[in-house]
């Protein structure tokens, strides 16, 4: 122990035990799947001695650095912002480096198992190329026509105001699957192409809006919507997602945007 | 700090399976692929919303005004007989509102039925049946209701 500061281990014969103390054990139970060793799915449990301000991606850490190497997922920043780690802690798709331990009640073991309706290659970590054909297929990017313009294309704050909520997405899946609808068939477009399309359909220097909607005017796209929720209440950026999909399909009723 | 594997072992080649012949995946339900937004271009699903939405409002007046007549005013459901039936068929109000209400039921019920049959079943042919069995059961109700109400005879012997 190499902080003299600390006055209350002065004395203590068991430094190292009493500068566990902030430390609580916690159960983390894990869904895992390898195809390498079998085509069956177990949950694991792993008990570990953490502190719960930490987060469950450092309990997942912990579990592959310490206890288990062979235990697979994606996270990459660490901090919120790539959209690697979504996966579905106690029953909610969360983004495992966002979620502190303290905020999900550690006293009880802490399922964590893959977001749904992807297909699972291993452990945690799901195909995630259907999701990116959907937002492909809604053209996220901008469309203009004529020549372009010598300077930077103009926007007043108010225009730009219109989509703010949808730019801030991360492209997690959380939203996606989070959707019932989207677990049964995964056909449907899914919140997050529908948000990434918000973005372009009311961004007023895109001319494009009409075609995107069209696109999201297919059997598979905005009218599977069934209102549930879910997909706001799981997205980690606090974009208000179902509104986003409601303002779509205005758009398409009101040809207006 | 423990790790209790359950009933597989996750570690160590005890199965079948290996790396040169891995397990299949878990597969999702009918994933999209880069050839899957060829919906027709119509504007069916949108229809269909906005039906759901406009007969709902309809039906909240015909249903919860047909509830109340038949089960709660005027001596609730033991009126109802033979005689009462006959007595407001023979307004043309009642059979219109009747006319409706099985109209609107019946199609806003089939489409939300249709709705979840598309959600739920996975296999192209299951879907396909299941919603013809929907289609039939649906026109055979309308055909047959709406007949009723059209050729009731209020001196059948
Ligand atoms: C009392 C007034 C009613 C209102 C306001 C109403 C409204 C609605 C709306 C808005 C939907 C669409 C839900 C969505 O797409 O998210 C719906 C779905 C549905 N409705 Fe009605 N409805 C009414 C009566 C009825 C009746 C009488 C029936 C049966 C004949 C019925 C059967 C259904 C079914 C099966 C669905 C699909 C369920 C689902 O989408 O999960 N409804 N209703
Ligand atoms: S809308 Fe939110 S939940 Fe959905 S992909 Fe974007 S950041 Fe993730
Ligand atoms: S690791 Fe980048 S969002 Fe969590």
């Amino acid at each position: 122990m190499s902080t003299p500061t600390l006055e209350k281990s002065s004395g203590a014969p068991e430094a190292a035990q009493s500068s566990d103390d902030h430390l609580i054990t916690l159960t983390m139970r894990v869904r895992r799947f390898n195809p390498e060793v079998s085509d069956e799915v177990t949950w694991v449990d792993y008990e570990l001695r953490m502190d719960p301000k930490e987060r469950v991606l450092d309990a997942l850490h912990k579990i592959k650095w310490e206890i288990d190497g062979t235990l697979t997922f994606r996270r990459s920043c660490a901090h919120g912002i790539c959209g690697s780690d979504a996966m579905r802690i106690n029953g909610r798709n969360r983004l495992a480096c966002k979620t502190l331990l303290k905020d999900i009640n550690p006293e009880k073991p802490i399922t964590v198992e893959p977001i749904k309706g992807l297909t699972v290659l291993k452990d945690l970590v799901v195909d995630m190329e259907p999701f990116f054909q959907a937002y492909r297929d809604v053209m996220p990017f901008l469309i203009t026509k004529g020549n372009e313009p010598t300077r930077e294309r103009k926007q007043s704050a108010e225009d730009r105001e219109r989509f703010d909520d949808t730019t801030k997405c991360i492209l997690c899946a959380a939203c996606t699957t989070s959707c019932p609808v989207f677990w049964n068939d995964g056909q449907y477009f899914g919140p997050a192409a529908i948000v990434n399309a918000h973005r372009f359909i009311f961004d007023s220097r895109d001319e494009a809006g009409e075609q995107r909607l069209e696109i999201l005017n297919d059997r598979e796209g905005v009218w599977r919507c069934r209102t549930t929720f879910n997909c706001t209440d799981a997205c980690p950026r606090g974009i208000e997602v179902t509104k986003a999909i409601q303002e779509v399909k205005r758009a398409l009723l009101t040809r207006r945007f | 700090m423990s790790a209790e594997s359950n009933s597989v072992d996750l570690t160590s080649s005890s199965s079948q399976y290996s790396v040169e012949n891995p397990a299949p995946f878990i597969e999702a339900a009918r994933a999209r692929t880069k050839r899957t937004p060829r919906g027709g271009r119509t504007n069916f699903e949108m229809q269909a919303w906005v039906f759901m939405r406009l007969s709902g409002i309809l039906l909240v007046v015909l249903v919860l005004g047909h509830l109340l007549i038949q089960l709660v005013l005027d001596g609730g459901v033991s009126k109802i007989g033979f005689a009462f039936v006959a007595g407001r068929w023979a307004s043309p109000f009642w059979q219109v509102w009747d006319l409706l209400m099985l109209w609107l039921a019946m199609l806003h019920g089939a489409n939300g039925l249709r709705t979840v049959i598309n959600d739920y079943a996975e296999r192209d042919n299951t879907r396909f049946w299941l919603k013809m069995v929907l289609y039939a059961a649906t026109v055979f109700t309308v055909l047959l209701g709406t007949l009723v109400i059209f050729t009731f005879d209020p001196n059948i012997q």
